[in-house]
């Protein structure tokens, strides 16, 4: 009789669960006082973030910053490598330092959750913590040999030093991604009732989500590690005690700024792949992050992604000014930047929308009888490939601007490039228009074809673009240091939005789990299960990327403690404060 | 004589470049405000006002965009400028300047007034694009699991037996769903009006042309009382039709809907579910 009423009662799934809840509860939590657990494993864990994006996003900036300078001759490259560098050793300490603290507040405020974690993947975070003593120790090496083997092979072996450093570092990163997307997206043949010490360490790390989260960070670092330096050179820049360094951050700040939008240009296709396998592992996931509660945010994420496009051609198109040659772009511009706000209006325009009820009745319903042909992914796929396309076009203007090609068929090249374009754009839109007849199965397939166009003009023009200019003749050097400093707000701007997305689609991310410790398997029973609300999410990243740039300023003036002053080394006269010298059109060499 | 030269001087302040930026501003704005609203309809399309949210959302974009052509290079942005400095600093711009210094301060109080002034309406809120659907749900006692729940009706369904699905989905939908769907599946049946938000439409490409059809038969068997907390207030007077049609005829009414409307349901990817 008790065995049949203790079956009937567990045959009914809200009681066996509450009963699970119950048991789970106990000695499961901690608590912190003031936020919360998880307000406070949240913050530690996002700063945690923000300082390993930048460790491992700066070395990747400064191994290829050497290369080129090895390459091309130029020792600015190998000042700015090295300069950057000396800054990894203090960042090194604090994403240390954050991520011991999040280690004690998941074990100490989740201490069952942890453990969870510990028996599934205690193998991995035994190598995680060898490869990191390597990754440190290479850094130190890297730093520390750079003015002893600068010649020669010696400077070779010391470039091998950056690869090293940077393939450790990314296979650490590798590692923690497969223990969060492990969360999010565990392997289908793990259950609630699968003992976490049977499930094999590869098998819950080569998780769905695992290689779409891996390339869309180390792109997203890149992008990270060039707009922190773009935004350390134009405070730099603004605070120049004299004409030599004005110019040298000036250029840093351009090598920055290219650095980043080079990458950026291609982080929302990793990104869309990333996306495309949470809705292929699981539709609900899927829908919660792009059409339910957390789809407010891609609004948000459109906004400030059209902000990042606008302010990198906006530093570029301004930039322009210093160039000899780049006057006859200039007429161009505005329609780029039409195409560019055209862009973001379309991108950003939400499909459900934020109406008065007199509103919605004049609507029909939430969806705008006209505009709701933005408010899908046809409009925006479009939109942001058409952005991509002219944010490639500045980039190409701006290199192009004071050469003078000397190749014969100089001519009809640049007339291949811009059919190269044009037939990209036509594709680009001509998908984008199909793409509201056909079901959304063929519909999805299309953004395939568009985002090949736009990769293949740009793998196509650039290649056609470095034989066109290879031998080409100057129209006069560049004017380092002839910015208004209002562009340099530009590459503050940059830095900012980047730090303030990271957070915010991270917490996307993460959210979609909802009230799950790993999606479907383990839950969470804590006082802290129900997903935040939008708003609390806001504020609780924008402290977190307060305290980040904090930081990232604090580390920026320790080491500029160590500087020699440079108008005294170099008898230089301190820069007067006034506007740039040079106005358009002048050739002012 | 006078008037030509006030056209001059009109036709100038029109070519300098604050001109020019107030001039798109307002074009902007009358794009944004009518255009969208009253041009479409001349070419027979449907639209309606744009909501103040995104047409403030649009006007920030203009204005981010005007901003930026207006200062990318130094003449233009120098000149820009020359207007608000002489109104600023000038001494013959006095009564310029007084002007706005009323003006001013008096728009922004009406805007403020406009703002916070009591109103009866219901407050606005974010609202989902589509409510997240649950994992499971419980059909007649029956659970269900949403994800990757595929219509039974189409399963090996060959022209005749989805013949025959349909007219029977067509049957439900007619004695269950026009009076506030519509016959024609555009949200406006006889009871429409007397609903806000008014019924979901069926024939845009935004709404079941996006869905898969285990979320449309969870949104007809629970309705709007089963629409989860997130999201909130719905405001949905949909019954939950579990209570009064049987499983096979919510799959032959969602049969009909596709059928009728021409749409094709979300389907998956050979890896699993659709993404976009």
């Amino acid at each position: 009789m008790l065995a049949a009423l203790a079956a009937l009662l567990l045959s009914l799934p809200d009681v066996a669960l509450a009963q699970v809840a119950a048991r789970d509860t106990a000695g499961a939590y901690g608590y912190f006082p003031g936020i919360g657990s998880r307000a406070a494993v949240w913050i530690v864990a996002q700063l945690h973030l923000m300082f390993a994006a930048f460790v491992l996003g700066v070395p990747i900036f400064a191994m290829v910053a050497e290369a080129i300078g090895m390459a091309g001759g130029d020792k600015r490259y190998d000042r700015l490598a090295k300069e950057f560098t000396r800054l990894l050793l203090v960042a090194y300490s604090a994403t240390a330092i954050w991520g011991a603290l999040l280690v004690f507040t998941l074990s100490s405020l989740y201490p069952r959750f942890w453990g969870y974690l510990t028996q599934v993947f205690s193998v991995s975070m035994w190598i995680y913590a060898a490869l990191f003593f390597v990754e440190s120790f290479t850094l130190y090496l890297y730093y520390y040999g750079w003015d002893i083997w600068k010649e020669g092979a010696a400077k070779l072996w010391h470039l091998g030093l950056g690869v090293l450093l940077n393939v450790v570092g990314t296979a650490v990163m590798f590692i923690a991604d497969g223990w969060l997307t492990y969360m999010m997206t565990p392997p289908a043949s793990v259950r609630p009732e699968t003992a976490p010490g049977t499930v094999g360490v590869w098998t819950a790390i080569a998780n769905a989500t695992w290689m779409p989260i891996n390339i869309h960070r180390t792109i997203a670092n890149v992008v990270f590690g060039g707009s922190i330096v773009a935004a350390y050179a134009a405070y730099r820049f603004m605070a120049a005690r004299n004409e030599e360094e004005r110019q040298h951050y000036d250029w840093m700040g351009y090598v920055g700024n290219f650095i980043a939008i080079s990458a950026l240009i291609v982080l929302p296709f990793a990104g869309y792949w990333l996306g495309r396998e949470i809705y292929a592992y699981n539709e609900q996931l899927g829908i919660t992050m792009m059409g339910g509660f957390m789809s407010w945010l891609w609004i948000v994420q459109a906004i400030l992604i059209g902000v990042l496009f606008l302010a990198a051609n906006y530093y570029l198109w301004v930039g322009m000014a210093r160039i000899p040659g780049a006057e006859r772009f200039r007429p161009y511009t505005k329609w780029m930047l039409i195409i560019l706000v055209g862009g973001v209006i379309v991108w950003a325009t939400p499909h459900t929308m934020i109406a008065t009820r007199e509103e919605l009745v004049a609507m029909g319903g939430s969806h705008h009888p006209f505009l709701g042909v933005f408010g899908v992914m046809s409009a925006k796929n479009t939109a942001v490939n058409l952005m991509i396309l002219t944010t490639f076009l500045s980039f190409l203007v701006y290199r192009r601007a004071n050469s003078r090609p000397v190749v014969s068929w100089a001519k009809t090249a640049t007339w291949v490039q811009g059919a190269i374009f044009a037939t990209a754009a036509a594709i680009v839109v001509f998908y984008g228009v199909y793409g509201y007849f056909v079901p959304a199965i063929v519909r999805i397939g299309f953004s395939v074809y568009q985002v090949l166009a736009v990769l293949a003009t740009i793998v196509s023009v650039t290649v056609l673009d470095i034989f066109l200019v290879r031998g080409a003749e100057s129209r006069g050097a560049i004017r380092w240091g002839e910015m208004p400093e209002r562009s340099q707000y530009a590459l503050f701007i940059l830095a900012v939005t980047f730090t303030w997305l990271m957070g915010l689609m991270g917490f996307a991310r993460s959210g979609i789990r909802q009230h799950w410790h790993v999606f479907e398997v383990m839950r969470d029973t804590s006082p802290w299960a129900a997903t935040p609300a939008l708003g609390y999410a806001a504020q609780i990243i924008s402290v977190c990327v307060l305290i980040f740039l904090g930081l990232v300023g604090f580390v920026f003036w320790l080491t500029s403690l160590v500087e020699k002053p440079v108008p005294a080394a170099l008898g230089v006269a301190p820069v007067a404060r006034v506007e740039p010298r040079f106005a358009p059109g002048s050739t002012g060499e | 004589m006078p008037r030509a030269r006030a056209l001059d001087r009109l036709v100038n302040a029109a070519r300098h470049p604050f001109g020019k930026a107030t001039l798109i501003l307002v074009l902007c704005y009358l794009v944004f405000k009518y255009g969208v609203a009253y041009v479409p309809p001349l070419f027979g399309v449907r639209s309606a006002p744009v909501p103040a949210s995104v047409l403030l959302q649009f006007m920030l974009t203009a204005l981010a965009g005007v901003l930026i052509w207006l200062s990318e290079d130094e003449d233009r942005w120098r000149s820009f400028k020359e207007p608000i400095r002489a109104v600023l600093v000038e001494p013959d711009k006095g009564r310029i300047r007084m002007a706005l210094l009323v003006l001013l301060p008096l728009l922004v109080g009406v805007l403020a007034y406009q703002q916070v002034k009591p109103r009866v309406v219901a407050p606005v809120g974010l609202r989902s694009i589509h409510p997240a659907p649950p994992g499971q749900i419980t059909f007649r006692g029956r659970t269900m699991r949403i994800p990757g729940l595929e219509n039974p009706l189409r399963a090996g369904a060959e022209g005749g037996r989805l013949r025959q699905a349909y007219e029977r989905g067509k049957r439900v939908y007619v004695q269950n769903c026009v009076p506030c769907h519509g016959d024609l599946l555009d949200g406006f049946g006889h009871y429409a009006h007397g609903f806000n938000p008014p019924p979901l439409e069926f024939t845009s490409s935004g709404t079941i042309a996006q869905l898969t059809e285990s979320f449309v038969f969870w949104r007809i068997a629970k309705g709007g009382l089963g629409l989860p907390p997130e999201g909130t207030p719905w405001n949905s007077a949909m019954p939950a039709w579990e209570d009064f049609l049987t499983e096979d005829e919510i799959w032959a009414v969602i049969i009909f809907l596709y059928e009728q409307t021409g749409w094709s349901p979300r389907t998956s990817e050979e890896t699993g579910a659709a993404a976009e």
